[in-house]
């Protein structure tokens, strides 16, 4: 059984309490952060684990944390980024329904080390459950005094607030999540600044994944020292992974980084296999706005290693051959699904939820969506897929936000994986609308591939 | 002045005040080498970033640190450092992105150019012109909505808005109470009043100036005439909101339209009043300044009487060297 850090306690009953959790060595990690540790060694502490943020970039939180400004006199922020939206990623929310006080501690840690005095938790509007069980577990801590005035006698006050979104994905993307935080339109900033200098009422801030934020309770608990043991080289630590699609048993596995995705998928402690008997056609491994890789390259690396879950081996072989592991939302499809079908489902989301600020993403997520859904319904052409890649690359890097860049990696990396399934759609339309191009080579060992991939 | 930084674009260095904006820098040296600006409006706070026309590339981040931008960064929003290079005409990889973001803007843009108030003096008809490629690749049923009138002075052609939010920050620097804006997400994204409410300030009618493209239009105006057959005349008259300084658009004797003045990178020198535009259409009113001029690339000038000022670049020779194409056209009257 491998190591759990977050998820530990999950099982116990009634873990959503505070008295039970507190029973479960809960809070334990505020107790020591408040009364033995200086906020510049928790960010140190945290630098020293190597938690990089879970929210998608994995950026290093401890850097992060470090680049905060701290002008005299200026209010400083924490916001925990709980706005979850992106396809394929649930953890968040499976985190904070069973363990709310898991984030609560952990917020309450990070605002001590980074001096906020108020902190917010922005959750998707559309959790209202998970809204309500966080305000609940905030009361209760509140009236133990682990929030609020003087937390255990200390002279530091913590005020934390849950704040519901409107159930926009863009929100999720911090400067938006700012502005609607502010009450305003949630339209990305143009950066810089970067929220560390001017964030929330243009005060400096600190944006961090709800995971994130948790995983500092152990870090905090057993030092960033044993946190760096765990994991595999640079992905230290464990990461929580959203596993859906034709799994035997989908849903939220806490994860040593480093194990490798043959083991994830198959194994009996994680997902079981491929649901029905089918095989393995492609996985998207971070979360909808990652690419999507054929099962022959999810397994193995372009240079025939085994690939593993953690950040780098994830992203071997750059967007050739490789991926990233971003928020972890692990969507496995196997020989019966559509990837044109899918690749259009994406689009779709993508062009719904473009806030519409720029004109590369506005106008492109929408183009691309009509082309896509135009050879999913047997009226492609061969020219349209060239087309998709060309508009992608026009929209790739020339947003304000990374959401351009989502919406066009998808694309084309379907294009780049699975040119023939997109070719059939178009030369063989009738029957494209009656069955699935099936598994095709795309399982077939690797060499065959390499050469395909040198090609371009 | 030492504290003066030095930047270089497309070859041509000029020395600027810390924090100028690349665009910026790139409009005081002049000519070809600036880059077109939809969305970015010099008088309005906040305004940029958002047309993505105006991207360059970074090949030397500074004197500092001279590791090039990794992607291509709107001039409009990005501040210039010592020792700085950037490309803009000189580098293919610009020329297409700005072609891609050209073709973008017209996928769902009506091309009504022959029944538009605004040909003549749309930056869009100027941009597709200069940086567009023929054709469309697009095949979808275009974007379209109703017009609608917000008062009786200005008209919403939404249809043709490029959602440059130029309007918004109008609206948003000349009251505290803002009832227009932006309604609605990604492509379904509107220009709005709160329930069509007419927008009630003495100065709501510079809306009309800043619209790059003919989305908000001058109902006093409206079919009146083509521009290009209107002459253009600086006047002045004292009035009491505004500093009254305006262009009159005659046909004959009859003042057609009156407008800010407009700077060769079309932006006015100052805001006028509604009064000013909709209600003093009278020679009588106005103390007549002389011809306005007009950039000799713009259409305006084709029925011209009076050719273009040289640009900028007229007495420095490095300049000129540079910028061959720019001064040949400028000058071959
Ligand atoms: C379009 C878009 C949506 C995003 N959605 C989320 C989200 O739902 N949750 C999240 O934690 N981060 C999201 N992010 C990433 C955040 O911008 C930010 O990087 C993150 O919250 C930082 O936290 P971390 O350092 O702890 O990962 C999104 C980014 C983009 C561009
Ligand atoms: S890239 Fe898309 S979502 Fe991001 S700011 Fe631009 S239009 Fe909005
Ligand atoms: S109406 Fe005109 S000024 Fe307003 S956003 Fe549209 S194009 Fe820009
Ligand atoms: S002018 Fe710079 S992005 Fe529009």
């Amino acid at each position: 059984m491998a190591r759990k850090l977050l998820l530990e306690n999950i099982n116990v009953p009634g873990i959503h309490t505070f008295d039970v959790y507190r029973q479960n060595g809960g809070y334990r990690s505020v107790e020591k952060a408040i009364k033995s540790m200086t906020p510049d060694a928790i960010v140190e502490e945290v630098k020293t684990s190597g938690l990089r943020g879970r929210g998608g970039a994995g950026f290093p939180t401890g850097m992060k944390w470090s680049f905060l400004a701290k002008p005299e006199g200026r209010e400083r922020y924490l916001v925990c980024n709980a706005d979850e939206s992106e396809p394929g990623t649930f953890k968040d929310r499976y985190l904070m329904t069973h363990i709310p006080h898991l984030l609560i501690e952990g917020m309450i840690v990070s605002s001590f080390a980074l001096g906020a005095k108020t902190s917010y938790i922005y959750v998707r509007g559309e959790m209202m459950p998970q809204i309500r069980i966080l305000e609940r577990a905030i009361a209760e801590a509140k009236n133990a005094g682990f929030l609020g005035k003087n937390i255990l006698g200390s002279g530091y006050d913590l005020e934390l607030y849950v704040q519901p979104g409107g159930g926009a994905y863009i929100c999720g993307e911090e400067t938006a999540l700012i502005e609607s935080l502010e009450g305003k339109r949630g339209n990305p900033r143009i950066k810089p600044p970067f929220p560390a200098i001017s964030g929330v009422w243009a005060c400096p801030t600190v944006v961090n994944n709800v995971e994130t934020i948790a995983a500092v309770v152990p870090i905090i608990n057993d030092g960033g020292d044993e946190y760096a043991k765990v994991g595999n080289g640079r992905s230290t630590g464990t990461k929580l992974i959203s596993a859906s699609g034709n799994l035997k048993k989908p849903g939220v596995y806490e994860i040593e980084l480093g194990l490798p995705v043959e083991e994830f998928i198959y194994s009996d402690e994680y997902c079981g296999g491929i649901a029905n008997g089918k095989r393995l056609k492609a996985v998207v491994a971070g979360g909808s706005s990652v690419p999507i890789l054929p099962a022959n390259l999810i397994l193995n690396t372009i240079n025939g290693q085994p690939r593993l879950m953690s950040y780098e081996s994830l992203s071997d072989g750059g967007f050739q051959s490789g991926s990233m592991l971003g928020s972890g939302g692990f969507i496995a499809f196997d020989e019966d699904q559509c990837i044109v079908r899918n690749t259009w489902n994406f689009s779709r989301f993508y062009h719904h939820e473009s806030c519409g600020q720029c004109s590369p993403c506005r106008e492109g997520t929408g183009w691309m969506e009509k082309v896509l859904h135009r050879l999913e319904y047997g009226h492609g052409k061969m020219s349209d897929i060239d087309l998709l890649v060309d508009v992608s690359k026009k929209i790739e890097g020339n947003t304000i936000c990374p959401l351009g860049d989502a919406a066009a990696w998808p694309v084309a990396s379907a294009i780049r994986h699975f040119r023939d399934e997109f070719e059939w759609h178009v030369t063989n339309p009738k029957e494209a609308m009656e069955r699935n191009y099936g598994l095709a080579k795309y399982a077939d060992p690797l060499p065959k591939l390499e050469e395909v991939v040198s090609e371009n | 002045m030492s504290d003066k930084v030095k930047v270089t674009i497309d070859g041509i260095t000029v020395e600027v005040e810390p924090g100028t904006s690349i665009l910026n820098a790139a409009r005081q040296i002049g000519g070809d080498i600036v880059p077109p600006a939809m969305c970015y409006y010099s008088k309005l706070e906040g305004s940029g970033g958002k047309c993505r026309t105006c991207l360059v590339k970074v090949n030397k981040g500074s004197e500092k640190d001279p590791r090039p931008m990794p992607k291509l960064v709107a001039s409009c929003r990005t501040g210039v450092m010592d020792g700085m290079e950037v490309q803009n005409i000189t580098s293919p990889e610009v020329i297409e992105a700005r072609k891609g973001v050209v073709e973008i803007l017209l996928i769902n843009h009506p091309l009504d150019c022959p029944i538009c108030d605004q040909a003549g003096e749309c930056h869009l008809q100027d941009l597709s012109y200069e940086h567009g490629v023929g054709d469309t690749r697009y095949e979808f049923e275009r974007r379209t909505f109703d017009k609608i009138d917000i008062g009786d002075k200005i008209q919403l052609h939404m249809t043709r808005c490029i959602l440059c939010y130029r309007c918004v920050y109008v609206a948003n620097q000349i009251t505290d109470n803002r009832v227009h804006g932006i309604l609605g997400r990604g492509d379904a994204s509107e220009i709005s009043t709160y329930i069509e409410k007419a927008i009630d300030n003495d100065f709501s009618g510079n809306v009309i100036d800043v619209c790059p493209v003919g989305a908000l239009t001058d109902k006093t105006f409206r079919f009146k005439n083509r521009v290009w057959f209107t002459k253009p005349v600086d006047a002045h008259r004292d009035c009491p909101t505004c500093k009254g300084k305006v262009t009159l658009w005659y046909k004959g004797d009859e003042v057609l339209r009156v407008t800010g003045r407009k700077d060769q990178f079309g932006e006015v020198e100052d805001f006028i009043c509604n009064t000013c535009r909709f209600e003093t259409k009278n020679t009588n009113s106005w103390i007549i300044e002389g011809p306005r001029h007009i950039a000799q690339t713009s259409v305006i000038s084709a029925n011209h009487y009076e050719f273009a000022p040289l640009p900028v670049i007229k007495e420095n020779q490095v300049l000129i060297e540079a910028n061959k194409v720019e001064f040949e056209r400028a000058t071959k009257i």
